[in-house]
């Protein structure tokens, strides 16, 4: 048993879910080895080395490496040492990896938020009204983890770190730019508080109006359900839920938001659920811990400022 | 090529707003009279290859699906929107992704098209590999998560929604896509386009034509409910939120 971790890191900063994943991956049951490629993974593998747990840290910085060809070509180059591949179910993940997964022949396994055993996984199917337990019938496990299900492993290790040799390959797909969020908010994978809005907002303007002193005073993420991104409240990148974000902070606050199951979706994981809705029948308080019925222009400054 | 043709993968699921339940004895979903739809992912898959077509840049959109008889009601739905042509592919049962992508590579090659354009995910597995799998096979390159799409000569040039924000790719044609929920809003058929779509062909396939090994790779041990959460209390003012979030020990 021998596993391969793919890490999601951005210029030489590793991602937590890289360490998340890790505590999936080590859960199979064999030595962790761990491949950090792309723009700056020689920095972010200086720091995958100290994670508890890893045997050997793989390196293959450049640029090149942010597209899913030459990514998953390296891969699957270093697959055949290995029992298990696995991967964040991050947007590199889910890009790269049912790549890998079919170039070998086998099912890749997404999502899994736990390990039963090297074969056997459990996962969310149906935006999580369901969760199905699957046995792989595949020599090699391909496998994307749900992050907000896992604690990250600890750092404490000293794992060697080695250059990998790429064969260059022709790519079909080629950069052209990349808009990335401004970093000053904390990453919703990452925070320990996140305060969520919905359509209720009914303005980019208010959005930001109201979230952001709120999300300040205690130091949060901001997210965003599908109606506030696709009104254009949010950036896309907040979107919480089946289909965008899964987040499990130690309280998630969701102010305007109904409650959908998408939406739910993303937030199962949270410690502690607030809801702040004018409904008092709104879906979202038949899960929240804490329910304040009202209006959230006049509530959200109050909460702001009692804090 | 531009101007080739466009496939277009749609898959038959649960309708989005009806919930589903565990059956009782563990062995899946209950889907038994439940209302089944077009995957959203895929309308808006296909409502993109419809527009490309009305601005010129490709000349025929084909819809494909896999799996029971009843995928014929989804093929004529896509049918109704305004693709051309239809093919189903008839499977037993669910088929998974990785052989699913085995099938559709059979049919682009067969029919030389341009471009394939798929949902980012099911809403049913929730598996978002399809895509990937079949760009994998095909050697060709993947513009996933897409929410802008230019044809322009042999490329086409992708935004994407990741999680750090936007990106932006240029893929050589053919090439695959699989669409996010920002890229556009599908239309609904109207009544006279869904008499025609009655008239537009429809082509009948199976699988074993394709001598492509179905068996499933993941056997399903059980299917159980999630984990309930408990309605918590309401709390009468922002007052005693504060003082319960502190007592919770999260602020
Ligand atoms: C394929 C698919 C995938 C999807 N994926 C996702 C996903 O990943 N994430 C996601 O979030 N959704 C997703 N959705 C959409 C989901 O079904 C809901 O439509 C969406 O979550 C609704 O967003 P909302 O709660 O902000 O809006 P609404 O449902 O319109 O709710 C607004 C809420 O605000 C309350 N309100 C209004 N004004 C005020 C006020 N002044 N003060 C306090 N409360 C107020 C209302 O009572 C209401 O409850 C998906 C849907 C589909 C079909
Ligand atoms: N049985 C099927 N028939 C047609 N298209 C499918 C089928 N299964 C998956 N797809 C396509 O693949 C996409 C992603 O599905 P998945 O990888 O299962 O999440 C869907 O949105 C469809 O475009």
């Amino acid at each position: 048993m021998t596993t391969l971790l793919i890490a999601e890191h951005s210029n030489g900063a590793l991602s937590d879910q890289t360490a998340k994943a890790l505590s999936a991956a080590l859960q199979l049951g064999g030595s962790v080895d761990i491949l950090v490629a792309g723009l700056g993974a020689a920095t972010a593998a200086t720091e995958a080395a100290t994670l508890a747990g890893i045997a050997r840290v793989l390196v293959a910085d450049d640029a090149a490496l942010r597209l899913a060809e030459p990514l998953s070509a390296l891969v699957l180059s270093l697959a055949p040492g290995y029992t298990a591949l696995v991967a964040p179910a991050t947007s590199s993940g889910k890009n790269v990896m049912p790549r890998v997964a079919a170039l070998l022949d086998v099912m890749q396994i997404s999502e899994v938020s736990a390990v039963i055993d090297a074969k056997t996984f459990k996962r969310p199917i149906y935006a999580g009204s369901a969760f199905a337990t699957v046995k792989s019938r595949d020599p090699v496990q391909v496998i994307t983890v749900r992050t907000a299900s896992f604690a990250a492993a600890p750092a404490g290790g000293s794992a060697p770190i080695e250059t990998v040799q790429e064969t260059a390959t022709a790519s079909p797909s080629r950069f052209v730019s990349a808009e990335v969020a401004q970093g000053d908010r904390p990453d919703l994978s990452a925070a320990r508080i996140v305060v969520s809005g919905g359509r209720a907002f009914g303005s980019k303007e208010k959005f930001d109006e109201l979230l952001v002193p709120l999300a300040e005073k205690l130091g949060a993420a901001i997210g965003a359900s599908r109606a506030a991104v696709d009104a254009g409240y949010a950036a896309n990148e907040l979107q919480v839920g089946q289909t965008g974000r899964v987040v499990a902070p130690q309280l998630y606050v969701a102010c305007g938001i109904s409650g959908a199951i998408q939406h739910l979706a993303g937030i199962k994981d949270a410690r502690v659920i607030v809801a702040i809705n004018k409904d008092a029948e709104a879906p979202i308080f038949q899960i929240a811990d804490y329910g304040l019925v009202g209006d959230v222009f006049e509530l959200l400054p109050e909460l702001t400022k009692a804090l | 090529m531009a101007g080739g043709k466009a496939l277009v993968c749609v898959k038959r699921v649960v309708d989005p707003n009806v919930k589903v339940r565990v059956k009782a004895d563990g062995t899946g979903v209950d889907l038994t009279n439940l209302k089944m739809t077009m995957n959203p992912f895929c309308e808006i898959a296909l409502e993109e290859a419809i527009r490309l077509r009305e601005a010129g840049g490709i000349e025929e959109v084909i819809a494909v699906s896999i799996g029971t008889a009843q995928a014929q009601d989804t093929l004529r739905t896509a049918l109704a929107m305004g693709a051309d042509r239809a093919i189903h592919i008839a499977a037993p049962a669910e088929v998974e992704p990785l052989a699913v992508a085995k099938l559709v590579k059979a049919v682009a090659v067969e029919e030389g098209v341009s471009l394939v354009l798929l949902g980012k995910q099911a809403i049913d597995d929730d598996s978002n590999q399809t895509g990937q799998m079949l760009a994998a096979l095909l050697g060709w390159g993947q513009g996933t998560f897409a929410s802008k799409v230019e044809l322009s000569g042999n490329t086409v040039k992708v935004t994407r929604e990741v999680d750090t924000g936007l990106e932006v790719l240029d893929l050589d044609l053919p090439a695959i896509i699989t669409v996010d929920l920002r890229l556009n809003t599908p239309r609904f058929a109207t009544l006279p386009n869904i008499m025609k779509a009655k008239k537009k062909p429809l082509a009948e396939r199976k699988a074993e034509e394709f001598g492509i090994d179905l068996a499933p790779r993941l056997e399903v041990v059980k299917v159980e409910p999630p984990a309930e959460r408990k309605a918590g209390v309401k709390v009468e003012s922002v007052a005693a939120l504060v003082q319960s979030l502190k007592s919770a020990g999260v602020i």
